[in-house]
């Protein structure tokens, strides 16, 4: 399954997306410059690597949403392509409209770079379907603007679509103050479009995809990318119900 | 004024003005005479240390490029190298935190991608006044927001370092940045402005106003006025060093590029005589081309401006817009300002009139070396310390938590949770180890890192400080399982001028060497960083050790957390009677003397075989080096770090503070599954290293019992619980509070 991974100038995460698609999973995969157009039929998956796209002085991502590449981004979400963005991603795609809500910079204005613990929110999607619903996974985060705001219905209709991936949690999945290292509201690390096929998330699951990193928990979510791509399970069962 | 008088205010003594005359034929001109002034300043010059840098032992089979370029560089097989530099920005971070440190990030990750490898790993070796000082607070937090904002942008994991607090450092923080890049044997490219003809282009950011005279600056103690030298503090872009770094690394791969130079220290002029001199030619370039992001720049300012994020490339001719496609790929311009000359000479015109021509050997070399002779500090004599007069404390687990929420030595995780240490997924062994272990891809083989240097015990006796710093970092890479390579050194004293300063300066080098030479680690690259004092304190003589060490295979790391209950705990090594410089009696007794425990190299050298061996041969399930707060806080850390605990009892006639905190040196703590044990007995007596079995490791609970031949009985009994509560928030207390 043929997967792109978005070069902004100053993206820094993108050769281990590449890495982890291309070594780890053993797929195709290629770098798409942020000044190219490519078309929505060329990809199965969009990564929007972590970094710092266009140095982000302003605003994490504000000034990527404009950028020729995200223009074939937008048409491919469209499309029904699925589109994963971690941490600098998940701050573009919703300074891009894919996503709703917003980001501010952590709560006590430090950068974090450590694991946390994951309370998988929904299971029912094309990058968490390996994972079981409500089970703890640890993932490390390295931000600086990770405290995810959206207002009280935004948050409802998240909850009530099953569209919250991951919840910032202790090691046993209690979801408390302590365990959010930022401040997002209901200690939300991750969510979904309301499609299903558009993620952002804050924790970095590439960098967790190896034994030799002690830790694989993120190799599921590209396994679950995997399976999805190539047929082998089928989403949405939360929306029905 | 005349121009003598100019000279002296610049920084430059008589006789090096008389000098500069005698080689110009004449007087100097404005524009040459401060090219001059920063270019033989002791940051750019070296003048005061290199004959003594000489003594270090720079050469070895694997050694590719030693002292003199932008950076060491040593094979590591499989056609790659580890290229290695660290370098100090200690004044400028003590009048602006923030971009002093961001800048001293920014220079060395140049230093590193212009020899043309990838910057894979940041390590920073910071020192500080101690947290109850509100400016040191204040110090402290800009310097690690700084490295964080800078080294984070870049996407360049900081993986290690070191962070001390002492009094000395108040008026003077240290803040030493180190870079590890990887590169392939064909990919090496120099900092040499060869072949007549050829085209010297500048590219990055801008020009402007910012760092002019920052070397200089770098050259003369803290004082009153420092704080107005703040215009000489540059100014970071880590996004536009970002796209310099990728743009660069793309045109290295060209095989017309000739040479590349960082744009640091002395800016313009360091980098055209720096590269002329190497190659032996010479430059000329017109400032009027050079762009800048102010308007009304004099030549004398554009030639001595330090704005960073530039690099001076030379081309073959006939290439300079293949170098722009490359840039403007990145948004960044490049521009010819010059060519290469056969006359050895450094020509500055504006506009096509001449208005600086100087010979770039006599600018980048030239500068008169100063011979010094040292005079042992009278504090040296004076610091024996009568041991019978201090009291063994009563609760020595008291002493040992007081020991583990010393800033010194309780966990630094609020420092490096702010550095992205995971970044570019190589991160093996993240920071808070003894050493941190990098994978490198597509090969089997890894690299460890380290940093260290105990600023007390080199001042309590630079020579033994010296071997030291050289064997602990050893000792750190080695327990991770790696085999030592080689050393970046940065060499931060007080005033060259002090003789007892020059005494410290030259004694540490002799210690550093002699260790240096007896493990067979060559010294690669390095910087000396002068007058760091202000006019109330001199630093502690502070050579810090950078170290790479290679791993052959890097699934086989070792770390230092226990890892399962029931495993026997080893001491590899011998305990000796050595309590003077320990952190043990600062915290205690609030004293800061004695003589600083000695290193016999030979006996290190085979500590490191038997550690060694023992990890490759996968019998060890932890090694941690012992080292501030001695013994018992090496088996409590690997406690707290492993969520484990100890019971153990040790039989001993040396005191038991001694025997517990004391900083004896060549002592590793390893944990092994109990059939392994013969296996290790074996191999340290193969390699003649005495190993003692100290206890076991078991869950919850930290005891040790201490007894000696006369029936004497002292214990150390906690819950690991409440150790690791103390060691892991001190730190954050102590900067928040």
């Amino acid at each position: 399954m043929r997967c792109a991974v978005i070069v902004f100038p100053g993206s820094n995460c993108d050769v281990d997306c590449f890495h982890v698609w291309k070594e780890v999973l053993g797929q195709p995969a290629e770098y798409v410059f942020h000044k190219e157009k490519f078309s929505p039929e060329d990809f199965d998956l969009i990564i929007l690597p972590g970094g710092f796209s266009y140095g982000d002085y302003l605003r994490a991502g504000a000034i990527a949403r404009f950028s020729p590449a995200m223009d074939s981004v937008y048409k491919a979400a469209e499309k029904g392509k699925l589109i994963l963005g971690i941490c600098n991603g998940f701050q573009i795609l919703l300074e891009a409209g894919l996503l709703p809500g917003a980001m501010m910079k952590n709560r006590d204005l430090k950068f974090h770079c450590h694991d946390v613990y994951l309370k998988v929110g929904t299971a029912d999607s094309p990058f968490t379907n390996m994972y079981l619903p409500g089970e703890v996974v640890k993932m490390p985060i390295a931000h600086g603007e990770g405290n995810y705001y959206a207002d009280a219905d935004t948050i409802e209709r998240l909850k009530r679509e099953d569209r919250i991936i991951f919840y910032y949690s202790d090691e046993k999945g209690n979801i408390t103050d302590e365990a959010n290292p930022n401040g997002s509201v209901e200690n939300i690390a991750g969510i979904l479009n309301e499609e299903r096929n558009v993620l952002g998330m804050m924790p970095h699951p590439e960098r967790c995809a190896e034994e030799i990193l002690g830790n694989t928990d993120g190799k599921r979510l590209f396994m679950s990318i995997l399976e999805y791509l190539e047929g082998r399970v089928k989403i949405g069962k939360s929306r029905r119900s | 004024m005349g121009k003598a008088e100019e000279a002296k205010k610049l920084g430059l003594t008589d006789e090096e003005y008389n000098l500069i005359v005698q080689t110009l034929g004449r007087e100097p001109n404005d524009v040459e005479l401060g090219m001059y002034s920063v270019m033989w300043s002791e940051h750019c010059s070296y003048k005061n240390s290199k004959p003594l840098l000489k003594r270090f032992p720079t050469k070895a089979p694997h050694v590719l490029q030693g002292p003199g370029e932008n950076a060491g560089i040593v094979d590591i097989g499989d056609n790659l190298a580890v290229v290695l530099k660290i370098e100090s920005h200690n004044h400028p971070s003590a009048v602006e935190p923030y971009q002093g440190a961001a800048t001293g990030v920014g220079g060395i990750i140049r230093d590193i991608f212009a020899m043309g490898a990838r910057p894979i790993a940041l390590l920073d070796s910071l020192r500080f006044g101690e947290l109850d000082d509100p400016r040191v607070k204040y110090l402290f937090g800009g310097v690690v927001s700084g490295i964080a904002d800078y080294g984070n942008c870049m996407g360049i994991p900081t993986v290690g370092g070191e962070t001390y607090f002492n009094d000395a450092y108040k008026d003077n923080p240290l803040v030493n940045a180190m870079c590890v890049g990887i590169i392939r044997h064909e990919d090496i490219v120099r900092g040499k402005a060869q072949g007549v003809g050829n085209s010297v282009m500048l590219v990055g950011a801008a020009t402007g106003r910012d760092g002019i005279h920052g070397a200089s600056f770098a050259s003369e103690e803290l004082s009153e006025e420092s704080e107005s030298k703040r215009p000489s503090v540059q100014v970071g872009d880590p996004f536009m060093e970002k796209l310099l770094l990728e743009a660069c690394l793309e045109l290295l791969k060209e095989k017309w590029v000739v040479g590349i130079q960082d744009l640091g220290a002395a800016g313009l002029t360091s980098a055209c005589s720096e590269t002329a001199a190497r190659a032996g030619t010479g430059i000329e370039l017109d400032v009027a081309l050079v762009p800048r992001r102010e308007k009304g720049m004099t030549p004398y300012e554009v030639m001595l401006s330090e704005s960073q994020e530039r690099m001076l490339i030379v081309v073959e001719k006939g290439h300079e817009e293949d170098v722009k496609r490359i840039f403007e790929k990145w948004d960044l311009y490049a521009i010819k300002i010059g060519e290469v000359t056969g006359d050895g000479m450094l020509r500055v015109l504006e506009n096509g009139k001449i208005v600086a021509e100087v010979p770039a050997k006599s600018l980048a070399e030239g500068a008169p070396v100063i011979k010094r002779e040292g005079k042992r500090p009278a504090y040296m004599d004076i610091q024996d310390l009568d041991y019978s007069k201090i009291e063994i404390p009563e609760n020595l687990s008291e002493v040992l938590l007081r020991l583990l929420a010393s800033p010194n030595i309780a966990s630094k995780a609020w420092v490096y949770q702010q550095y992205d240490h995971t970044v570019r997924t190589d991160t093996v062994v993240p920071p808070g180890s003894d050493a941190a272990v990098l994978r490198i891809k597509g090969t089997k083989k890894g690299i460890a890192l380290t940093t260290d240097c105990n600023g007390l015990y080199c001042y309590l006796d630079p020579y033994e400080g010296g071997k030291q710093a050289v064997a602990e970092a050893a000792r750190n890479l080695v327990v991770t399982g790696a085999k030592p390579l080689a050393i970046t050194d940065c060499l931060n004293f007080g005033s060259p001028e002090n003789p007892e300063v020059y005494y410290q300066f030259e004694k540490c080098i002799d210690g550093i060497s002699e260790a240096a030479k007896a493990l067979e680690i060559p010294v690669v690259s390095g910087n000396v960083s002068f007058y760091n004092e202000s006019s109330s304190r001199v630093i502690f003589p502070t050579p810090v050790i950078g170290m790479v060490g290679l791993l052959e295979d890097v699934t086989k790391h070792c770390t230092m957390a226990f890892k399962n209950p029931g495993d026997i705990v080893v001491l590899l090594g011998e305990n000796s009677d050595e309590m003077g410089a320990s952190e043990y009696l600062r915290v205690i007794f609030g004293i800061q003397g004695g003589k600083p425990p000695r290193v016999d190299l030979e006996r290190e050298k085979r500590l490191h075989l038997c550690c060694l061996k023992a990890i490759k041969e996968e019998i060890l399930s932890s090694a941690h080096d012992v080292s501030e707060g001695g013994l018992a806080v090496a088996i409590a850390e690997s406690c707290i770090t492993g969520n484990l605990g100890f019971e153990g009892e040790i039989t001993s006639d040396i005191r038991a503070d001694a025997l517990l905190f004391g900083e004896g040196q060549s002592r590793i703590v390893v944990s092994l599954k109990e059939e392994n044990l013969p296996a290790l007995i074996e191999i340290a007596d193969e390699t003649g290293v005495k190993a003692t079995v100290l206890g076991r490791v078991v869950p919850e609970y930290f005891r040790i019992n201490v007894k000696d031949s006369k029936g004497g009985f002292k214990k150390i009994e906690l819950s690991v619980g409440e150790m690791a509560e103390i060691w892991s928030k001190s730190l954050e207390r102590k900067v928040e509070g």
